[in-house]
């Protein structure tokens, strides 16, 4: 190898390890994370909204053929919701548009991820796994509204 | 210096010619899958006009026939042609057409249950939607096919050693066995998940799947796939590719180099794939982050490299300056046709390799997992410069061991570039559509693209839109392309067979290092080997903990199990 070589190889690491740092400044620092191994939930079959704190929810979502129930959640701006998936039939997959939020939905498996709406407006997640003929119509929304005084979903067994 | 040449048997030429056509008809239909789609997605058709079905049964034989059927046939022909050629050691015939016949009934058979529409379940096969078994089975024989085909190089090489003690294994040899150990490792792990899990399970032996258990093995397998497309291209570009250009490789241990370590990097990296799923512990993910960044480094040493040998081959033509090089080399030379096919993919390999980085960056792949984004850069890898390399391959081999000239040489030469201008339009057009929150492997002309759906998205459109253009153009390409392909099989061949000596045009190195420790496999294998063990048995240990439950075979069509 001569020094050109030498110096591109240095530099190519060096561009790596800086990506690299990147990565762990993002999950150390910002603490922007992805999601995790969850051992201490129990599995659900049906979905679940209830307030947790001042603006904190828990929000127990349940993927599965062809629709996310709920369909659509309604919350007051500034929530944070601590948001569980999982499927009740084939695996789905589950994105907040405009959001940090992307979670599988596999049977037998319960995925976790935190978010919260600072703006309002509607945020859509669609079904992003094939699952099936009408996977494309696989869709729900988050409604993010200044005031309402109840939190709801619809669309799901509640 | 005349061109080294080599004498094939007529059965091995055969055989190469078998694994190169009868592929390129399968990667045709797939092709056309993949125009069809495009249309889908914009809700120009409803329906497949010529082959029937839904979307995402051309999706499934457009990633099956594509991603894999014709990789690995090329794999194995380009195997079959380079290693007795550059060993000067003839093909045991039997064993390499039993390979060959295995290889072609899997993937008849696959492809015949996936155009019946029995196995919609996309190239993944994720339980637990369940294909026909013959599917499976298929797929299982396509793999133990070439296992024969590379088992049966290994008695070839060692006995190459034995003669040449001390000599330097040819760089193309080395190449090749890479792709192969890497291709067996890998598919290990699916072939536990095919044997032991789906077979039994889709033919009704058991009842019960651990879904996340198959996908993690799919997934041990799925990244190294990556590299097994990927490395037979890196074969064409060290090894042909300088000389092509009319230079020469600018370092040997370079070459040597990078296929040592993706060895040792391209297995302990596929929970890359699943950053976004449940029941694997986060650091764990960020270790095969670790390591991919770790297989990030070959690729930019071959993208120096290559650029410093084309350097070179444009310095010898007289090129003056710091890029002057870059306007004195063999773009549209007809007939030096094979030039275009590499200079186009690794012109557009700066872009998949970006695309990559991104991907692998850990909490980043939240934005792009699984939306449109995701097939937007694996078209600028696998179809991008693994496919021209493999199509230029293709015409090659077959005009050599045919021995027939290469017919409509402008035709050859022109189509790589129609095939990018499409694939950098259609990427596009994926890309942004993805960071828009466009989901992937979603017919969306039958609702987010449809004006009179309440699903209807209409910032979306434009990027839609781009990939029926980007994609109508690269079928353009190909068409021009499998024209020229298939004037050249049928056209008459140069003499009689007997006198036919097969040539390749490799590439004398400009650096020829001893690189003495970069000579023997078997030490850069038991790293791999510890690294696979250290960075698989806490993932495995974690899904196996955190699962509950198995899942019952599910049919796309209805949410009701089959059982
Ligand atoms: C005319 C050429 C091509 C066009 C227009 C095209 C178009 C497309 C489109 C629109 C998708 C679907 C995106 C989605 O719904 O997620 C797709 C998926 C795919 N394409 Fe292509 N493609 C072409 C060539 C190729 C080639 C040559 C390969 C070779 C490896 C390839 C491999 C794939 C794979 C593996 C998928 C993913 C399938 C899946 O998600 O299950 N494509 N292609
Ligand atoms: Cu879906
Ligand atoms: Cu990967």
């Amino acid at each position: 190898m001569d020094n050109s070589e030498k110096l591109a190889l240095g530099l190519s690491g060096l561009l790596l390890v800086l990506f690299f740092g990147a990565i762990m400044y993002a999950a150390v620092a910002k603490d922007i994370d992805v999601p995790t191994c969850i051992t201490d939930m129990d599995p659900f079959v049906t979905d679940t909204l209830f307030q947790t704190g001042p603006d904190t929810y828990e929000l127990q979502m349940v993927a599965r053929m062809w629709a996310f129930q709920p369909s659509t959640v309604r919350l007051p701006v500034g929530s944070t919701v601590d948001l569980y998936v999982t499927s009740q039939d084939i695996i789905h997959g589950f994105k907040v548009e405009k959001h940090n939020v992307n979670l599988m939905a596999i049977p037998g498996a319960i995925n976790y991820m935190r978010v919260t709406f600072n703006e309002p407006g509607e945020y859509m997640y669609a079904c992003h796994e094939f699952c099936g003929a009408a996977h494309h119509t696989m869709a729900g929304r988050f409604i993010i509204e200044e005031d309402i005084d109840e939190p709801e979903m619809d669309g799901g067994s509640l | 210096m005349g061109d080294y040449t080599f004498r094939f048997s007529k059965s091995e030429k055969r055989l190469v010619a078998v694994l190169i056509i009868i592929p390129m008809v399968l990667l045709f239909i797939g092709v056309y899958g993949g125009l069809m789609q495009t249309l889908f997605r914009a809700g120009i058709i409803q329906s497949d006009p010529f082959v029937g079905g839904d979307y995402y049964k051309g999706l499934t034989f457009h990633g099956v026939l594509n991603a894999i059927v014709f990789t690995t046939f090329f794999a194995v022909a380009f195997g079959n042609a380079l290693i007795p050629y550059s060993l000067k050691k003839n093909l045991n015939v039997k064993v390499a057409w039993t390979s060959g016949i295995l290889m072609l009934v899997g993937s008849v058979m696959a492809a015949i249950v996936i155009l019946m529409g029995e196995a919609t379940v996309l190239y993944t096969f994720y339980p637990p939607l369940k294909a026909h078994p013959l599917f499976y089975i298929g797929l299982t024989l396509l793999v133990v096919g070439s296992w024969v085909a590379s088992a049966n190089w290994v008695p070839m090489y060692l006995q190459w050693r034995k003669e040449n003690e001390g000599k330097k294994t040819p760089l193309a040899v080395v190449g090749m066995f890479t792709t192969f150990i890497v291709w067996f490792i890998a598919t290990l792990a699916v072939a536990v998940e095919i044997l032991f899990m789906l077979l039994p399970w889709s033919l009704g032996w058991v009842d019960e799947i651990n879904v996340m258990l198959a996908r993690t093995l799919f997934w041990f397998f799925g990244h190294p796939l990556v590299y097994f497309w990927l490395l037979p291209a890196y074969v064409m570009y060290y090894v042909f590719m300088p000389k092509l250009a009319g230079g020469k490789l600018y370092s040997d241990m370079a070459g040597r180099l990078v296929f040592m370590m993706f060895i040792v990097f391209s297995v302990p990296v596929g929970t890359h794939h699943q950053y976004m799923d449940p029941a694997i512990s986060s650091q764990w993910k960020l270790l095969h982050g670790i390591f991919t960044f770790a297989v990030a480094l070959p690729s930019l040493i071959t993208a120096f490299t290559l650029a410093a040998s084309l350097e070179h081959a444009g310095k010898l033509k007289g090129a003056k300056g710091l890029f002057g090089w870059m306007w004195k080399l063999p773009y549209f030379k007809k007939e030096n046709w094979f030039f275009a096919y590499l200079i186009t993919g690794l012109i557009i390999f700066i872009f998949g390799g970006i695309g990559g980085i991104i991907n692998a960056s850990y909490q980043m792949n939240t934005v792009i997992h699984n939306t449109a984004w995701v097939p937007g850069h694996f078209h600028l890898t696998v179809a991008g410069p693994v496919m021209l390399a493999f199509l230029g391959g293709s015409l090659y081999l077959v005009g050599q061991f045919l021995n027939k000239t290469i017919r409509l040489k402008t035709w050859a030469m022109i189509a790589p570039y129609i095939y990018t201008i499409g694939l950098l339009i259609m990427s596009y057009g994926l890309k942004i559509g993805g960071l828009m929150g466009m989901p992937r492997r979603t017919n969306t002309g039958a609702s987010y693209a449809n004006p009179d759906s309440v699903l209807y998205q209409a910032d979306w459109m434009p990027y839609i839109d781009l990939t029926v253009i980007g994609g109508s153009i690269m079928f353009v390409g190909i068409v021009i392309y499998i024209i020229s392909f298939f004037t050249t099989v049928f056209s008459k061949s140069n003499g009689p067979e007997e006198d036919a000596v097969v040539t390749f045009p490799i590439s004398e190195p400009l650096h020829d290092e001893p690189s003495t420790w970069l000579r023997n496999f078997k030490p850069y294998i038991i790293i791999a080997i510890i690294l696979i063990v250290l960075s698989y048995t806490p993932v495995i240990y974690d899904v196996l903990q955190a699962t509950y439950g198995g899942s019952l075979p599910f049919s796309p069509d209805s949410p009701v199990p089959l059982r």
